[in-house]
């Protein structure tokens, strides 16, 4: 079981740290833009299906609240980038989270009660040890508009938060 | 008959005594995800106010079930303490975000 969850974790970190981002070109900030949005749209869907199907009430509470503040901090990201008049930028590191993460929520779809439970947590603290990685080691660094740095940066204090909450609920689910 | 009657005059007299004592009003924000300041003292009457400045909605919570205060993104919500007593409170969305409130009498 951990070993399942450490190599979740280490994959989902590799792909978006290394892989979709290590040919050479540092991503431009309406790339950066574009990959924080679908970042947050990933674990919106992943709130919603997990609220779609689970009966346990930090489950539910925690998908509320990951539904809650990514809508938030992606609504601070449009309406940022309409401010800098930006188009967020399609690109390689977007289309493998998507693409990876549909792959994960046909496999969630297939589970029932606390198994689902579970593997969503499980696969949220993944997630969220993923995105803060790729934020602190990538996308802040690179970004150069000094307001989309900082909404990054509140983005990652956000979702290390987030990431202990998921620990919290894994731990409580043992 | 007489001393019934005083009873509620000498109530009246106390609470309207406590009055006079200058209710103030305390001021905490929760700014990218802290609460500022994280100890804070207040007497019994004070209005506590807490300014969310985050587009995150927040709650101030009590511990001990005294409160619970929602605080939608960018706006201030206001509580009267009336009971004395160390209340640790947190967000029940950011359980990080931790702070303590003492009420004095």
């Amino acid at each position: 079981m951990k070993f399942v969850r450490l190599s979740a974790a280490v994959a989902a970190v590799s792909l978006l740290s290394g892989a979709a981002l290590a040919q050479g070109a540092k991503p431009s900030d309406p790339q950066i833009a574009h990959i924080a949005y679908t970042a947050g749209v990933i674990d919106i869907e992943a709130a919603k299906q997990a609220l779609s199907k689970t009966g346990n009430k930090d489950v539910k509470a925690f998908a509320q609240d990951m539904a809650r503040d990514h809508e938030a901090v992606n609504k601070q990201a449009l309406d940022l980038v309409k401010k800098l008049n930006v188009t967020p930028q399609d690109n390689d590191t977007s289309k493998t989270l998507s693409k990876n993460a549909a792959e994960k929520r046909a496999e969630l779809a297939k589970l029932k009660g606390a198994e689902f439970d579970k593997a969503y947590i499980n696969n949220e603290v993944a997630y969220h040890k993923a995105v803060d990685s790729a934020l602190e080691t990538t996308l802040i660094p690179n970004a150069s508009n000094a307001e989309l740095k900082s909404l990054l940066q509140t983005g990652l204090k956000i979702f290390q938060g987030h990431e202990q909450h998921a620990e919290h609920v894994a731990s409580e689910l043992k | 008959m007489s001393p019934r009657w005083t009873l509620p005059i000498f109530v009246v007299l106390l609470s309207g005594a406590s009055v006079p004592s200058q209710a103030a009003t305390i001021q905490i924000t929760m700014d990218n995800l802290v609460i500022a300041p994280a100890e804070i003292s207040a007497k019994i009457g004070d209005t506590i106010e807490w300014i969310n400045k985050d587009v995150l909605a927040h709650t101030a919570t009590a511990r001990n079930g005294d409160f619970d205060v929602n605080l939608p993104p960018k706006k201030t919500a206001s509580l009267v303490v009336k009971k004395a007593g160390t209340v640790d409170y947190y967000c029940r969305f950011h359980p990080n975000m931790k702070a303590t409130l003492k009420v004095e009498p």
